[in-house]
């Protein structure tokens, strides 16, 4: 999980051209919304299109996106979850 | 087609998108038909096909000669022959063809416009952009006459672009309803004539496009301002330079749940309310660059005829704001309309129709 | 009382270079678009993270349109909604437009990115000037092959007259694969006849942009 989490902050910071940052930057268990990282909904998407490029899989509704996407360690656990399905 | 029918339909186009998706699609065969009778279709793409047929149209009622140095022709659109991205198009008719001063250029050259065009492409307001424009350039005495024509094709890259967003509806869409889940696509091309020179015909069919105004929300480049400030400040700034009674104000509805709310927190704030309100997108679609200009056609249509076109895909109020949404054919006499419209970028514009 | 209209300043980014107020302040030769652009960026201290979210056309006009208001403080003399943005190129967002067509090339690998596709509208890079300095005002992107003087000052002299705005920026802002070149003008209205660069004048407009080739 923990080289999860690490692979995710990067795939994350690439994906968001969040240029200025550094993986150890980023509070696994803080929001990525509204505070935390303060993404905006362009940020959403991406991360939803990442999930699907990176590890396809697709969140289906707005509402498993919010929870899903709620931080990086919801993001792993998401991954996890459906990788072992 | 207006009042009950909607045209934006289920269509299946491999070219376009994988699955099959709604839109509101110019018929190809009835548009070759419509060229082969003034040009070669072979050396036009669809866009310039749909432009060209448009403007002259157009051309047939005016009372000017269109080749006077006086006119100015706008081009407004927001992605042109984007369609030339694609491999094969590029080869046939070469990649100089994706610039859309090209575009406008060839346009020019078919009807032997003097001037050289102007290309507007300022997202989803670039219509109304255009006309607000046109007004100005007429007013500062550079120009008698500016034809605008506004276009936009659906095409494999905007397609997947709105799609990208999920921003595209389930079904046709359901502008200010409750249950509207995003915008449907659409394509088209609409001409409009701002003249200083009155035609010929019966007076009281003469609209004036009084002045318009744009704003930016300053905000985000994509979502709309949750205050609806870029909007509420362009209907602010131009009533208060115009100041008079509003009977009709065309939305710009796209039926995305953003937009339409951000609509009508920004009309509510600009204490329109009341005013019946309309948007045209439930019948053919979001039209983008087109969109302003074939709205605005409606508009002057409404004005003309004192008639108030119902909203196509409305049933029941789904926005924060309540608004007087029109939701079934009404004669009423108009005398004065107001249209907006608001886009990617942050962008907003509102333009003033009415009886002369 | 009379009131003129001047080129109160103006800034370009173009042959590695940019030129603020006629002199050469930051000069990366041999460098390609994207370095060039981040190298502007760091020189300037500029501090807005969300520049690395753009796309090439966006980061060259945002970067133009802050150089050029940096020591400005135009917030003092004027409201948000009454400055205009007015800008101009030959390529659209041909640039970004060919990555967003690159990205639905192959139907197994179709990722379409929604941060590529709204870059696909030149009016994008009004919108994120608009963003960083709060500006509410009226904006419009135009299409020429070439850049239009004539055009420009004659438009926006109506705009000023009429009070549609007070004071805006303008100019041309252009990539094209490696091609670049962005030229932006602060025009103000004042009622002193020779202040600022030079009078807002096709003329002067047109050889501020050529003088620096």
């Amino acid at each position: 999980m923990e080289q999860l989490v690490q692979k995710l902050k990067e795939e994350i910071i690439e994906a968001l051209n969040l240029s200025e940052m550094k993986p150890g930057q980023i509070d696994e268990k803080a929001p990525l919304f509204v505070d935390g990282l303060g993404l905006d909904s362009i940020d959403a998407l991406e991360l939803t299109v990442l999930l699907e490029k990176k590890y396809g899989l697709k969140i289906l509704t707005a509402e498993e996106g919010k929870k899903v996407l709620y931080s990086v360690h919801s993001m792993s656990e998401f991954i996890t979850a459906n990788k072992k399905a | 087609m207006l009042g009950d029918k909607t045209g934006i339909q289920l269509a299946e186009d491999q070219r376009i998108a994988p699955e099959p998706f709604y839109a509101s699609l110019v018929e190809p065969s009835l548009l070759q038909q419509k060229f082969k009778a003034i040009g070669d279709p072979g050396l036009y793409t669809r866009f310039e096909q749909m432009a060209i047929c448009s403007v002259r149209e157009a051309l047939s009622n005016v009372a000017f000669n269109p080749e006077d140095p006086g006119t100015l022709f706008i081009l407004s659109t927001t992605k042109g022959n984007i369609d030339l991205l694609e491999k094969e198009n590029e080869q046939k008719l070469g990649k100089e063809r994706l610039y859309l001063w090209d575009t406008a250029r060839l346009i020019q050259r078919f009807f032997n416009f003097r001037n050289e065009p102007v290309v507007i492409s300022n997202a989803c307001i670039s219509g109304v952009q255009a006309v607000i424009t046109g007004v100005r350039l007429i007013r500062a005495g550079l120009y008698e006459n500016v034809i605008i024509n506004g276009t936009d094709i659906i095409s494999e890259f905007v397609f997947s672009g709105f799609n990208s967003f999920k921003s595209l509806s389930t079904g046709p869409c359901r502008p200010f309803d409750r249950t509207r889940d995003g915008l449907s696509i659409g394509e088209g091309s609409g001409t409009l004539v701002l003249s200083k020179t009155r035609p010929q015909a019966d007076a009281s069919k003469l609209i004036v496009a009084l002045d318009g105004i744009s704003s930016n929300d300053a905000n985000h480049i994509s979502g709309p301002s949750r205050t609806g400030e870029g909007l509420f400040i362009a209907i602010d700034h131009l009533l208060k330079r115009n100041p008079l009674a509003l009977d009709y104000i065309s939305a710009h509805g796209t039926a995305t749940p953003y937009n339409d709310e951000m609509e009508s927190i920004a009309i509510t704030r600009a204490g329109l309310q009341s005013v019946p309100i309309n948007s045209f997108k439930g019948y053919w679609g979001h039209t983008l660059g087109a969109a302003g200009i074939i709205e605005t056609i409606m508009c002057v249509s409404s004005i003309r005829n004192n008639v108030l076109y119902n909203t196509m895909g409305f049933h029941e109020t789904g926005v924060s704001n309540p608004l007087n949404i029109i939701d079934r054919v009404i004669n009423r006499e108009i005398n004065s309309c107001l249209k907006i419209a608001s886009g990617f970028g942050g962008c907003n514009a509102a333009v003033l129709l009415c009886k002369k | 009382m009379s009131e003129f209209y001047i080129i109160s300043d103006y800034c370009s980014i173009r042959d590695h270079e940019v030129v603020l107020h006629g002199k050469s302040v930051y000069n990366h030769a041999d460098s390609g678009l994207q370095d060039l652009l981040t190298g502007i960026y760091q020189y300037f201290a500029v501090s807005y993270p969300k520049f690395y979210k753009m796309d090439k056309l966006s980061k060259l006009g945002f970067l133009t349109a802050e150089l050029l208001l940096r020591n400005k403080n135009i917030h003092q003399q004027y409201a948000g909604n009454e400055v205009g943005i007015f800008l101009m190129n030959a390529s659209s967002s041909l640039d970004t437009d060919r990555n967003h067509q690159h990205s639905i090339l192959d139907r197994n690998n179709y990722f379409p990115s929604p941060a590529v596709f709204v870059y696909t509208l030149p009016n994008i890079v009004i919108g994120e000037i608009s963003i960083r300095h709060k500006f509410t005002g009226e904006g419009t992107f135009f299409i020429q092959e070439k850049f239009n003087p004539p055009f420009l000052v004659h438009y926006i002299k109506e705009l000023l007259a009429q009070g549609v705005i007070q004071c805006c920026i303008a100019g041309w802002v252009e990539t094209d694969g490696q091609n670049y070149e962005s030229v932006l003008y602060l025009i103000e209205k004042t009622d002193r006849p020779n202040a600022g660069i030079a009078n807002f004048e096709p003329t002067s407009i047109q050889r501020i942009f050529d003088n620096e080739k």
